[in-house]
């Protein structure tokens, strides 16, 4: 079957654990793996028969064949990458806390941003928790939603632990903008507890109309839509109302790809980021489903 | 020795104190509380939303006024005293350290789980360029072997830090666990150390004296003991035991007690002392700003306090993770219901 050739920039542990999804997926092919020395995660895209380069972005850009742009680098080298993909008429899925081109939850705005030359994945725990925060204000309206994310120690890595203001600022402007919240606050908490504790999202809601049963219907079909992409995706408390303040708590278990199980954060971010480049290889290939049109993520 | 052995004093009425108070502290009352402070000569005045700059939200509680008013009132009540923050990266950031620095703070504590120094990096160094006097301040001390605290603490020298604290954040260390730890702290590190300590175990005093015996030289208190769980080290009694014990401080010990009995006293909403859930926190080894949380729960979920307070600690959940507390008591909940 024909398949979108993609690339991903970043070998690292995002960048590995993307390799191993875009190797399942049906619409996209793994066609190279950049990075900038010979790392661990090059040899080991090597060992699977994957195209690698230690040249950075330049053998990407020059082959036009390829449509896809995964970065999974930093926010600086994606700064630079960003005109430059945009130039070679590639999509990039940006992995970065960069944010060159809107944020993207892909079962709430992923029908709307079709042209978009760059999408951002916002971060995991914008990932986790705008697809619920969404839900609620679909039918309840939100005047205010308030995140706390939970992960292992250690599944964070020196990039978020280096600038973890930029999470929580971050996740708070996506409630609002892709949410649809009024306003939002994130915190993010690390927990060292040996085993280690499998991501956890407490979301908080200040609806405008607390009609329980729509709620609780509302995220029950979001956490459908959001288990087709990542399976370890659960409700673990279903929405609580206390007057206008609605608290639902989420887990996330990752898929144990290439990162351990316990790093949900990590599974769910590179879950999104496949789950949008498989929509548009699909969308490219002219295998897009009617229903896609709509608000939904299931490939 | 000749010389009185110097000991410098954190007040912390106004910030952990805050717990005690479920945040509702006014403008007027901290302005006149953090005066009667500073005159009494106490060096350090903490003043913050009990879980640091931005504590307010659902999941900390809602301040009846923000961290900006209550700043700008303290500001304006001290003379010579140092204004104090406390920041916890993950829940502030930043750009709330610049509000805080703009309203008059000189002097800022950033707090993390004793394992993640690291996130408090940027925060260290931004306090330094700032020209804050910057405190590493690593919570849950307890959890950890002594090397370990030692090995965070000076991650934080190496960030800048002008001094680190050793806290037992769930007031569940006996005075040797005080001192292994804060030992290894000063044999490591070449900045002062000091410590945090909570009432759950009736051993805030006796904890703080064994952190001097160890070589801590800075010290954490509130007037009454105000603070989260049991409380933290009482001021006024600590300033006692310090001045029999031969310590200086600096501060006036009658117009300490004036402060504490005058000023806190008449607003505080319930007696500091250790009742039953209190007593857990520091026995399980539990956050102590999760005990109010713990008993709304309760009586939500109907439930005993302690039930809910034991599994948190058997899950090691860490300071900061009160959603948590929801999360144990539905899930308790639904298995007594379940049954």
């Amino acid at each position: 079957m024909e398949k979108i050739k993609v690339a991903v920039i970043g070998p690292g542990n995002i960048g590995s654990d993307l390799m191993y999804k875009i190797l399942r997926s049906r619409y996209m092919k793994m066609e190279m793996m950049a990075g900038i020395v010979l790392s661990e995660g090059l040899k080991r895209a090597a060992s699977l028969g994957i195209r690698t380069t230690t040249e950075g972005i330049k053998p990407v850009l020059e082959d036009e064949s390829i449509k896809i742009v995964f970065d999974a680098t930093g926010a600086k080298p994606h700064l630079q990458h960003a005109p430059l993909l945009k130039a070679a008429g590639k999509i990039a899925i940006d992995l970065t806390p960069a944010a060159v081109g809107p944020y993207v939850v892909p079962p709430v705005n992923l029908h709307e941003l079709y042209e978009a030359p760059n999408l951002n994945l916002v971060t995991c725990g914008g990932q986790a928790t705008v697809p619920i925060v969404y839900a609620i204000q679909r039918v309840a309206g939100a005047r205010y939603a308030e995140i706390v994310a939970a992960i292992a120690s250690k599944s964070a890595g020196p990039g978020t632990r280096q600038n973890i203001d930029e999470f929580t600022q971050t996740t708070a402007k996506a409630l609002c903008a892709v949410g649809k919240a009024q306003k939002g606050k994130a915190i993010i908490i690390l927990n060292p507890a040996e085993p280690p504790i499998i991501m956890t999202n407490t979301v908080y809601v200040e609806v405008e109309n607390p009609d329980e049963k729509a709620i609780r219907e509302s995220v029950e079909d979001m956490v459908r839509e959001v288990q087709s992409y990542v399976p370890g995706y659960r409700l673990r408390v279903p929405p609580l109302l206390d007057g206008h303040k609605v608290t639902t708590i989420i887990e996330v278990e990752g898929a144990g790809d290439f990162l351990p199980k316990y790093s949900g954060n990590l599974d769910i971010i590179t879950a999104a980021a496949v789950a949008v480049g498989d929509r548009l290889a699909a969308k490219m290939l002219g295998k897009e489903r009617p229903e896609w049109q709509k608000r939904s993520a299931s490939i | 020795m000749a010389e009185a052995k110097r000991v410098h004093l954190v007040d912390s009425t106004l910030r952990d104190g805050s717990h005690a108070v479920s945040h509702q502290f006014t403008p007027e009352q901290v302005h006149s509380i953090s005066g009667g402070l500073d005159a009494a000569g106490v060096e350090y005045i903490e003043v913050a939303h009990g879980d640091g700059l931005a504590g307010a939200s659902y999941n900390y509680g809602w301040p009846a006024y923000s961290d900006e008013e209550r700043l700008k009132a303290a500001a304006s009540a001290i003379k010579k005293g140092i204004l104090t923050v406390l920041l916890i990266p993950g829940i502030g950031t930043q750009e709330d350290l610049n509000m805080a620095i703009d309203c008059g703070a000189r002097a800022v504590r950033v707090a993390t789980h004793v394992t993640e120094a690291d996130i408090g990096e940027q925060h260290i160094g931004m306090g330094k360029k700032m020209g804050m006097r910057t405190f590493g301040f690593l919570m849950m001390s307890h959890m950890v072997p002594p090397e370990k605290v030692a090995e965070q603490a000076k991650l934080f020298e190496s960030y800048g830090a002008d001094v680190v604290y050793v806290a037992d954040s769930a007031g569940a260390m006996l005075p040797e666990d005080v001192k292994a730890r804060v030992g290894a702290v000063c044999a490591e590190v070449k900045i002062p150390v000091g410590f945090h300590a909570h009432n759950n175990l009736s051993l805030a005093i006796a904890n703080s004296i064994a952190a001097l015996e160890a070589g801590a030289t800075f010290l954490d208190c509130c007037c009454r003991g105000l603070g989260a769980g049991a409380g933290n080290t009482q001021t006024e009694v600590l300033v006692g035991v310090l001045k029999k014990l031969g310590y200086e401080t600096n501060v006036d010990f009658y117009r300490i007690m004036d402060v504490a009995e005058k000023l806190v006293e008449p607003i505080m909403h319930r007696p500091q002392v250790i009742d039953n859930a209190s007593l857990m926190l520091g026995y399980a080894g539990v956050y102590s700003s999760f005990l109010l949380h713990t008993y709304r729960a309760a009586e939500k979920f109907n439930l005993d306090p302690r039930d809910i307070l034991v599994e948190l600690g058997r899950r090691r959940m860490v300071g900061g993770q009160e959603d948590m507390i929801i999360d144990v008591a539905y899930q308790l909940a639904q298995q007594k219901g379940g049954n």
